[in-house]
């Protein structure tokens, strides 16, 4: 499900050396299995079919919001709002679940569950549209750009709740708007739907980067933007679409998050968009653009979930787990560094 | 030990002419590419020594090694009579050498005062000493009759200010050899009359001058030697007494430089390309045109060179018609549709396709492999519905490469791993593949050697007779004789000249402002 980024090597090259270079492109998939062995030694609760998959539903908020952050940074982009579009989206869905009052006819509207999830997402498009806009015609740095929403739906978020949270998510029966919880609680042949979802979205990443046209002008554009533009790939129509699905992603990440948690709360995902970025890192991805997988991105993600529940669970404590998992990403960093200016001598040297 | 000052002092006239820099059997190659080779050059104690050559021909290559910003693959350095090695450009500059470069290499954000000292601030104990800083630098200024104040930022300055700034800088360090890379592309007459004055008053100090210039005529009236280099060998050597302007045009171009003859044999088709009356002002908002009302007509099966010199306007005009640039006035007609509103894939679509000047830049992805490079711009012909079809891409892939003659271990190679030629191979056939009626070239030969160039012209021509329209902007003359039916000159956004196939080499450079006499 992924593009294949390696290049060819001659058949001269495969010999020891190559040995190493299989370790260091697999070396988020090595990371994950030494965590697993590393906990499963230390606690004999780690190793569990059902504590995997109660990982795993962890696991689905961070790989969502990676998963949207990937196209971005392939895109040669970076999108700090996703965190606070999590929350926005949450709170929004909780919003509609309370029921929306119509002032001039008198009337509360209770949306299905359907039209909430729908309108959600539209919300999260909406909101990487703004970001998208921002960036590819105003010229604004992505960086500065997603900070600025990243603030403003957060603050909007904090005013539709005044700074509460929204507790009543169940829905009820007579209005047919139950089954919210569905999302974040029920299982489908004993997998979480969270879990389903991740895979879904990844497949679909996957198939988009490695199967169309627009994830080739994805990499085209995060390779080289000028020589993409000559091209005739349309970067700026690219760049919108690519936030709008960043936002898409953050916003099922706040679905989910929410019917976890059967609140809606406005300061939920806070910090997310970072560990994000993180997962998207230690899968490989460059944050010049152009390289990266699905496949890598995915790993990323559960290696920074497993790692940090794995530490909860042999009793490490919360302070700790940030230093670990700030090593982790340190040396996922190093070691893309050492990966592509490898990449880079061969090259001069042919 | 030789030093410079006790030289001079003895007897400052006898040390004069005498070699103090000198070159032996050069050689550096970069990848398959041979910059140089075994070349040999003097620099001569308090003279002016002027390489000549064209774009490509190694002339900056060569001032690097010497200015210890690049190292030779092969040969020797000598000063003052011993072999040296330049471990980097510091070591140089403390040796007495420094570099005007031909690109700008100053901070825009710094004032004039700190670009010029900067790397090597004058300072005491409380810091960097401004007030002398500045001193200097006014000096500096009125030196070179420049009214610049030593606090301005650099970014507002006009270019020839700036390459002003750029020479003070290198004055500024009071070196024995001074190399001056093209220091005069953005200069007025009044300041090249003052830059050649400090020039004059330099070497009467015993200053030794290297200067490279494509303004033939301009460099004629400062120089005591000249040395032309062609494709990294040296050609000729004479002192100024003995060479005149036909000898410098007739060893920097060559007599049997010869890639064939333009395409025969053929009626041309209709009008394929019009450009009328085209605009196209400086887009960082200096109010100059970089494109001056240009029209111009491209017919099928035609194949017209537009020749000018570094900044004549050829990228701009290209970059427009291809629909990079909007144009502020005119039209660009293709098969008499107006495209000038169209968007660069609808240009694509409709036919047109443009093979950018700088590949690095503007023409390839570094990020993907050779096969998707050349796929990138055709992707309609292998895509369904959403989806791309593997099959039909490594077809169109497999046959690019065929087609293009691609040296490459199969479409999945990375890009980095081709030669610069293979590259430029790959760039043209990505355009290729969207098989346009109109094919704009911008350098195409840049920094790709000889067979490549070959290759590409005979795609060229077989592509005319197929009635492919291609419009070839060039800086080498020889290319405009070998290729086109028609050559137009630019010079300043305007065409300066335009002449058929017959033409001699001496009368287009003529045209393109290089030199006045004929």
């Amino acid at each position: 499900m992924s593009v294949n980024q390696k290049p060819q090597q001659p058949a001269v090259l495969k010999n020891g050396l190559d040995i190493g270079r299989l370790l260091l492109e697999g070396r988020a998939f090595l990371a994950l299995i030494a965590i697993i062995i590393f906990f499963s030694i230390q606690s004999p609760f780690y190793f569990s079919l059902s504590n995997f998959l109660i990982m795993s539903s962890h696991v689905a908020i961070f790989g969502l919001l990676a998963l949207g952050m990937l196209l971005v940074i392939l895109n040669g982009g970076i999108d700090l709002s996703v965190g606070s579009t999590l929350a926005l989206s949450g709170v929004f869905a909780g919003y509609l679940m309370q029921g929306v009052m119509i002032d001039s006819l008198g009337i509360i509207l209770y949306p299905p569950i359907w039209v909430v999830v729908i309108l959600t997402c539209a919300l999260g498009a909406f909101v990487g549209c703004i970001n998208g806009v921002l960036i590819a015609y105003f010229k604004v740095p992505a960086f500065v750009a997603t900070l600025g929403t990243l603030y403003v739906a957060r603050g909007v978020a904090l005013l539709m709740t005044n700074g509460l949270t929204y507790n009543k998510l169940a829905g009820h029966p007579e209005l047919g708007n139950t089954g919210f919880d569905w999302l974040g609680f029920n299982r489908l042949f004993g997998i979480p739907i969270s879990v389903i979802i991740l895979v879904i979205v990844a497949i679909i990443c996957g198939v988009l980067l490695s199967r169309t046209a627009f994830g080739r002008w994805i990499y085209a554009s995060g390779g080289n933007e000028r020589a993409a533009e000559l091209s005739g790939v349309p970067i700026k129509r690219v760049k919108i679409i690519v936030y709008m699905l960043s936002g898409i992603c953050a916003s099922i990440a706040g679905l989910v998050l929410t019917s976890q948690l059967t609140s809606a709360g406005p300061t939920a995902g806070t910090t997310y968009e970072l560990t994000a970025i993180a997962a998207v890192v230690i899968g490989g991805a460059a944050l010049t653009g152009g390289r990266g997988n699905t496949r890598g991105t995915l790993l990323g993600a559960f290696v920074i979930g497993y790692l940090s529940d794995g530490l909860v669970i042999i009793g490490v404590s919360a302070y700790w787990q940030t230093v670990f998992t700030g090593t982790v990403i340190v040396l996922a960093v190093l070691l893309n560094s050492i990966q592509y200016s490898g990449r880079a001598k061969k090259k001069s040297n042919p | 030990m030789n030093l410079p000052g006790t030289e001079q002092s003895v007897n400052k006239q006898e040390s004069f002419g005498h070699v103090v820099l000198s070159a032996r059997d050069i050689n550096k190659s970069y990848g398959n590419i041979h910059a140089l080779k075994g070349v040999n050059f003097d620099i001569h104690q308090g003279q002016v020594t002027t390489l000549f050559g064209e774009n490509g021909a190694g002339k900056s290559t060569l001032m690097k090694i010497l200015s210890g910003i690049e190292t030779p693959t092969g040969g020797d350095i000598i000063l003052d009579s011993q072999p040296i090695h330049f471990t980097s450009t510091v070591d140089a500059r403390d040796r007495g050498i420094s570099i005007i470069h031909q690109e700008l290499s100053l901070a825009p954000n710094l004032s004039v005062r700190d670009n010029i000292f900067m790397g090597r601030e004058i300072t005491i104990a409380s810091g960097i000493d401004y007030v002398e800083e500045e001193r200097q630098t006014i000096k500096l200024m009125q030196e070179l009759e420049e009214d610049i104040n030593p606090l301005t930022l650099v970014e507002e300055l006009r270019l020839g200010q700036q390459q002003i700034v750029e020479i003070a800088r290198a004055l500024s360090v009071n070196s024995r050899i001074l190399i001056m890379d093209e220091p005069t592309s953005a200069l007025s007459a009044t300041e090249v009359e003052v830059l050649f004055k400090v020039i004059r008053d330099l070497t009467s100090k015993g200053v030794s001058i290297v200067y490279i210039s494509h303004h033939l005529e301009e460099a004629l009236q400062i120089t005591d030697h000249a040395v032309v280099l062609r494709d990294g060998n040296m050609t000729a050597y004479g002192k100024r007494q003995e060479i005149d302007l036909q000898w410098i045009v007739r060893n920097m171009v060559g007599d049997n430089f010869n890639l064939g003859e333009p395409p025969q044999g053929y009626e041309f088709g209709d009008v394929a390309l019009a450009i009328e009356n085209l605009t196209v002002m400086d887009p960082a908002g200096s109010g100059y045109a970089l494109v001056d009302q240009l029209s111009l007509t491209l017919k099928a099966g035609e194949v017209v060179c537009i020749y000018g010199l570094m900044g004549a306007g050829r990228s701009e005009l290209m970059e427009c018609v291809a629909g990079r640039l909007s144009n502020d006035t005119g039209n660009v007609l293709l098969h008499g549709k107006n495209i000038s509103n169209l968007t660069i894939a609808e240009r694509i679509a409709l036919g047109l396709g443009l093979v950018p000047e700088d590949r690095q830049r503007d023409g390839l992805v570094q990020t993907m492999e050779v096969g998707k490079n050349l796929s990138l711009a055709s992707m309609k012909a292998f895509t369904n519905w959403l989806f791309t079809v593997p099959k039909k891409e490594q077809a169109l892939i497999d046959k690019s490469i065929q087609q293009m003659s691609v040296k490459t271990d199969g479409g999945h190679a990375a890009i980095g791993s081709l030669s610069g030629g293979n590259q430029q191979k790959v760039v043209i056939g990505k355009i290729l593949a969207t098989k346009p009626s109109v094919l704009l070239l911008d350098e195409p030969s840049r920094g790709i050697d000889i067979g490549a160039k070959a290759e590409v012209f005979k795609l060229l021509a077989e592509g005319a007779k197929q009635k492919l329209a291609v419009l070839y902007s060039t800086s080498e003359v020889g290319e405009c004789l070998s290729i086109a039916h028609r050559i137009i000159v630019m010079r300043r956004g305007k065409i300066a000249a335009e002449f058929t196939s017959d033409v001699t080499k001496e009368q287009i450079m003529a045209a393109s402002g290089e030199s006045l006499v004929v």
